[in-house]
């Protein structure tokens, strides 16, 4: 009885030592691939998750140059003065204000554009359009802002001499001093920018519909109208779900460089959003503990938002996007 | 009936259809290009001139002064050579660490696979924010220097996944021939790989061409304080912002001398131009990979 659980343990033993020693024994065969990733790995953790680790900051009265043992703990405090700030509010409301229009016109612009681009039959000019309409996308937001600014502005913008000749205004607008329009110039620019690249995924949706299918309504006597409405449309639908879960899973996240180059003090009220909240309060005033409170509130609430477009994702389409 | 539509080619509303289609094309290319030749034109023009208004797609006065003055402004040469520098080697280093990755996680026989991948993956998800960030770099002693432009971002999990999926399509047989030929892991990567996947790394170039071209925020954030490890893009940033808001911290003392002899509004244009123009020359002729390339990254993400 005795030997028999012992050379069970023997063999089990045996197995694992043999597991270990294949495992070695592939290690030093495959020793290549693992000097291709492992340093790449450990550089992906010092970046993407030691400062997570920076999350403590939040809960201590946090002092640089304080070795981390005598930080002071203070709980919970940071985020009561968060949630207690009117002007986190404030910032909450523009962040969800300038994603919620920035998803709807970032969404519908580019698929009427693809629709659009699809029916045009002279291919050269297909391409010239394309072509055109990539550019925004790969010049900076700093170019962006500079020459959104230029044609908003009111000595020799574009938009005023037009607005002003077409007699729709009197005067020019001082568009970039208004908050209330603040909202708008992003998104337009938003979409002035990425219009072209976004229809890229769209297009290739598109040409992945069978053209019998537009044959068969040909025949049927469909105009082109009816052919967007019922062929191409419901072609891309697949295409334009999985985008929006997507898009509505970094709601939250939607950056700020938009909202730094082109926010100036006067339209602060509507430009600040979480991250530049967190620039400004935080990082600007010293107040490291308090900005990290923003930013683990923004994360939370982004892997919040994923977690449910993940399941909403899992629901329509039996599919995990992880 | 059929026969009449049939003789005319097709019905009158496809015609109008047409004409939407193409008045819609028409009013995009405007609006896209019009801009930018727009800002071409005032910082070709004389910048006395610039400030009556009215210019459009042409200069009126057309001078090459603009760019000789900004030109013999020492930050923006500095701003250029480590704009320069910054996209080189940012890119060959964000090649080189995403293509070894995608070499990895593709072979399906590496038993390190799935922790790489998972562990990849997640860096997608995960963010610390902010400020703990730059804390980070603070410890890591990266402040003010060229280091912090090309390492923080050097592993991009997008790009390894884009990669990965191009290197899936090649056959595995071909890896195996060349084993068989003596060639080990790390030739296969150098000899068989890269060769192959050509297209794909054309299109992650251009995306990491592009961000390290672009960027701004790293140079404003880290390094803001160093004169010689200014950016374009921060110049840039530094000269529009100026006019725009009246509390700025971060106005050169050097710029303002130059906003002195032509208007600023002409140096704004004339930087914008040259920022731009590097660009402008190389997207055109990559058009067919990235396209490609978004494709395949979008089917498999």
């Amino acid at each position: 009885m005795k030997s028999m659980t012992a050379s069970r343990k023997d063999t089990v033993v045996q197995a694992a030592a043999k597991k270990r020693s294949a495992f070695w024994k592939t290690f030093v065969r495959q020793r290549y691939l693992y000097l291709m990733s492992l340093p790449f790995v450990l550089w992906a953790f010092v970046f993407s998750y030691l400062p997570l680790w920076g999350w403590t900051m939040a809960f201590q009265k946090f002092k640089p140059g304080i070795a981390f043992r005598d930080q002071k703990w203070v709980g919970l405090q940071y985020f009561k003065e968060l949630f207690a700030d009117e002007q986190f509010y404030r910032v909450l409301r523009n962040t969800l204000a300038m994603s919620t229009m920035g998803l709807v016109a970032g969404f519908v612009v580019p698929i009427v554009f693809a629709v659009v681009l699809n029916e045009v039959r002279a291919m050269s000019i297909k391409r010239f359009v394309q072509t055109v309409s990539y550019l925004p996308h790969f010049v900076s937001w700093v170019v962006v802002a500079g020459i959104v600014t230029k044609m908003l502005s009111t000595e020799g913008g574009v938009v005023n001499d037009l607005l002003v000749a077409l007699h729709i205004i009197d005067e020019p607008i001082q568009f970039m001093a208004k908050g209330g329009l603040f909202w708008y110039i992003v998104t337009a620019s938003d979409v002035w920018k990425e219009m072209g690249w976004n229809t890229i995924i769209y297009l290739a949706a598109i040409a992945g519909i069978g053209p019998e299918l537009y044959e068969a309504s040909r025949v049927d006597g469909a105009s082109r109208v009816r052919q967007v409405w019922h062929i191409t449309l419901p072609g891309i639908r697949p295409t334009i779900i999985v985008l929006l879960i997507i898009s509505i899973g970094h709601l939250i996240g939607i950056g700020f460089e938009k909202q730094f180059l082109l926010g100036n003090p006067l339209v602060s009220d509507y430009s600040q959003v979480l991250d530049l909240y967190a620039l400004n309060y935080g990082l600007g005033l010293g107040r490291f503990s308090f900005g990290t409170a923003i930013n683990i509130f923004n994360s939370v609430i982004s892997v919040f938002l994923l977690l449910i477009a993940n399941g909403i994702f899992k629901r329509t389409t039996k599919e995990s996007i992880f | 009936m059929h026969a009449l539509k049939k003789s005319t080619g097709r019905p009158w509303s496809d015609r109008w259809f047409d004409v939407a289609v193409y008045l819609l094309l028409i009013l995009v290319t405007v609006v896209t290009l019009y801009p930018f030749l727009n800002v071409l034109a005032i910082s070709l023009n004389d910048s006395t001139d610039s400030v009556r208004g009215g210019i459009t797609i042409y200069p009126r006065v057309p001078t090459f002064k603009n760019y000789e003055t900004i030109f013999a402004f020492g930050g923006l040469i500095t701003g250029l050579k480590i704009s320069v520098l910054r996209t080189v080697v940012g890119t060959i280093l964000g090649l080189i660490s995403a293509s070894m990755l995608a070499f990895t996680i593709s072979r399906s026989d590496f038993q390190g696979r799935r922790f790489v991948s998972t562990f990849l993956a997640l860096t997608m998800y995960v963010s610390g924010g902010l400020i703990p960030f730059y804390i980070l770099i603070r410890d890591l002693n990266m402040m003010n220097t060229f280091a912090v432009y090309v390492l923080p971002g050097l592993v991009s999990a997008f790009n390894v996944f884009v990669i990965r999926s191009f290197i899936d399509g090649i056959p595995f047989a071909l890896q195996e021939s060349a084993k068989l030929d003596g060639a080990n892991d790390w030739t296969i990567f150098w000899r068989v790989i890269l060769p192959l996947t050509k297209p794909a790394l054309a299109t992650i170039a251009l995306f990491l061409a592009v961000g390290q071209w672009n960027a701004w925020f790293d140079t404003y954030l880290y390094n803001g304080s160093s004169e010689k490890l200014t950016t374009l893009q921060f110049e840039l940033m530094k000269v529009l912002q100026s006019t725009t808001t009246n509390a700025d911290q971060f106005r050169g003392r050097n710029m303002t001398e130059v906003m002195r002899q032509i208007s600023p509004e002409s140096v704004k244009m004339a930087i914008t131009i040259v920022v731009t123009v590097p660009i402008l020359v190389v997207y055109p002729f990559l058009q067919k990979y990235f396209v490609k390339g978004m494709t395949l990254g979008a089917v498999k993400s």
